[in-house]
């Protein structure tokens, strides 16, 4: 005997496919079609949806653009948090733990009712001007920032220090070496976490309802509290949501799975 | 003295408590190549590095073609343009094609046009023997071919002196002969190098000279015929009959 024989029969690779099939996304996906189906048949539903549907606009544009800052604030932080400047790196270590010590609905008051008004009368802007989407926008990269310092950090220092030898002692300085040897290389290796952070913050950004901007979280609130659909309201809000979120994880998956084989 | 293009003066390097170079003089002239050997651990590769200010000495000076690279005046990366490095694990960028990773220093540092940078690395890639790879990836060749890759990539820089810190010992064996020709023919059109190596046979082939270290300092220096077949020291003795007896 040279131990047991490994099976390959038909029956077997049935039985593999049978369990490596998605059924977590059927799953997801009838509770989709069932919510589709109420909303286009049930009055109530309909209604509903009408009234929340249009904040998808607001939701849309302050994750996006709360995410492109973060990408900017995190990355200056990320790379600040590996500088070999102490002053610099402090400055980027205490801003990032400081965020990270602090819950985000809290931050959200904070920046929007605390930081922003000395701030804007610093820049000789008045602070009315600043509308509650753009306090909303500057808390949500404020924290997201600090978040993705973190992951940039781990992408630069998964990167084998003989890259960076490498480019130096080609006689580029620094600055080139980094642009154009290691974050290429870095940001390949950690965008799917970006994506899955992208996604977070299109959860979170819900939290900007309650400085009264008008995204879908906001809306869905309005209209159960008007016409007390608490059921409908929120059903339809979590339809939104997991809409949204599960195509943006599929397409993530989809890209990771890409980026795999390209190593491969 | 302008014919040393390499001045070492008196290195030392510690690591922590432990000193890893002890008090190394070495001076390279034009055009000489120079092969250091000695067991691992021994500073050779420190001592490479620190021509090229990879590492930083602890004491002591570098001086490459009369310019002192401690001195906080001296730019170090225009000094590092003109030293190529070539490294045990070949260090090519993974994310580049061939040919991108022989013209991006150029592009950056020497600041050539594309089809300049892109004429060199070709002339580069042909000197190195694999043209016909100039599109592809680092990871579709293999150790050998990303080995003389690396060389053509520091040679587009039209260093004055290269350096090679092991650069067969990540190799597979078939695959020495192919890195070492590209290296022996560099020699032979008169580039200064300075090799750290255990290939005995480059080193009889291709050296003006042969430094042996061990524990950080400089052990002997001569011909590699001498150090080779009579050395003079105990410890070039003991560590030659360890690697020649099989």
């Amino acid at each position: 005997m040279t131990g047991p024989e490994i099976q390959a029969t038909p029956d077997s690779s049935w039985q593999n496919s049978w369990r490596e099939f998605p059924w977590w996304l059927v799953a997801i996906f009838v509770f989709l079609a069932l919510m589709g189906i109420l909303i286009i048949r049930n009055p109530a539903y309909n209604n509903a949806f009408q009234f929340i549907v249009p904040g998808i606009q607001v939701t849309l544009y302050t994750t996006i653009t709360a995410f492109a800052i973060a990408l900017v604030l995190g990355l200056l932080a990320g790379l600040g948090r590996i500088s070999r400047n102490t002053a610099v790196r402090n400055i980027a270590i205490t801003y990032i733990e400081f965020i990270r010590g602090v819950p985000t609905l809290v931050l959200i008051f904070t920046v929007a009712f605390v930081l922003v008004p000395p701030v804007s009368n610093a820049l000789q802007v008045d602070n009315r001007i600043v509308t509650p989407n753009t306090r909303a926008i500057i808390a949500l990269a404020v924290i997201y920032g600090a978040f993705l310092a973190e992951i940039f950090r781990a992408g630069i220092e998964s990167i084998s220090k003989g890259q960076m030898e490498a480019a130096r002692s080609l006689g580029m300085t620094y600055t080139q070496s980094m642009r154009y040897i290691i974050l290429p290389q870095a940001i390949r290796n950690i965008s799917p976490a970006l994506g899955n952070d992208f996604i977070a913050m299109l959860k979170d950004s819900s939290l900007v309802s309650v400085l009264a901007v008008r995204d879908i979280t906001q809306l869905a609130r309005l209209h159960a509290g008007s016409t007390f659909r608490f059921r409908e309201s929120y059903l339809v809000l979590t339809f939104l949501y997991l809409s949204m979120t599960i195509i943006l994880s599929l397409l993530l998956r989809w890209y990771e799975q890409r980026i795999g084989k390209d190593r491969g | 003295m302008n014919d040393e293009i390499i001045i070492i003066d008196n290195l030392h390097k510690y690591f922590g408590s432990i000193e890893a170079v002890k008090a190394v003089n070495l001076q390279v002239k034009r055009g000489e190549v120079v092969v250091v050997v000695g067991p691992s651990g021994s500073g050779k590769s420190t001592v490479l590095r620190c021509i090229n200010h990879l590492e930083t000495p602890t004491s002591g000076a570098v001086y490459i073609d009369g310019v002192h690279l401690e001195d906080k005046q001296t730019d170090i990366n225009k000094v590092r343009a003109e030293v190529g490095m070539v490294f045990q694990q070949f260090n090519l960028f993974p994310h580049l094609t061939v040919l991108e990773n022989v013209t991006i220093a150029q592009r950056k540092v020497r600041k050539r046009s594309k089809e300049e940078a892109n004429e060199i690395a070709m002339e580069q890639l042909r000197h190195v023997g694999i043209p016909e790879k100039a599109s592809a990836y680092p990871r579709q060749l293999s150790g050998g071919q990303q080995q003389r890759v690396a060389i053509a990539r520091a040679l587009a820089m039209q260093p004055k002196i290269m350096l090679f810190d092991e650069p067969t010992s990540a190799l597979d064996p078939e695959m020495i002969k192919e890195v070492l020709d590209v290296m022996l023919q560099l020699a032979e059109e008169g580039m200064t190098m300075v090799v750290v190596t255990h290939e005995m046979g480059f080193a009889r082939a291709a050296a003006r000279r042969v430094v042996f270290m061990d524990n950080g300092q400089v052990i002997e220096i001569d011909t590699p015929q001498v150090l080779f077949d009579k050395p003079k020291h105990d410890r070039t003795k003991l560590f030659l009959s360890k690697i020649l007896a099989h």
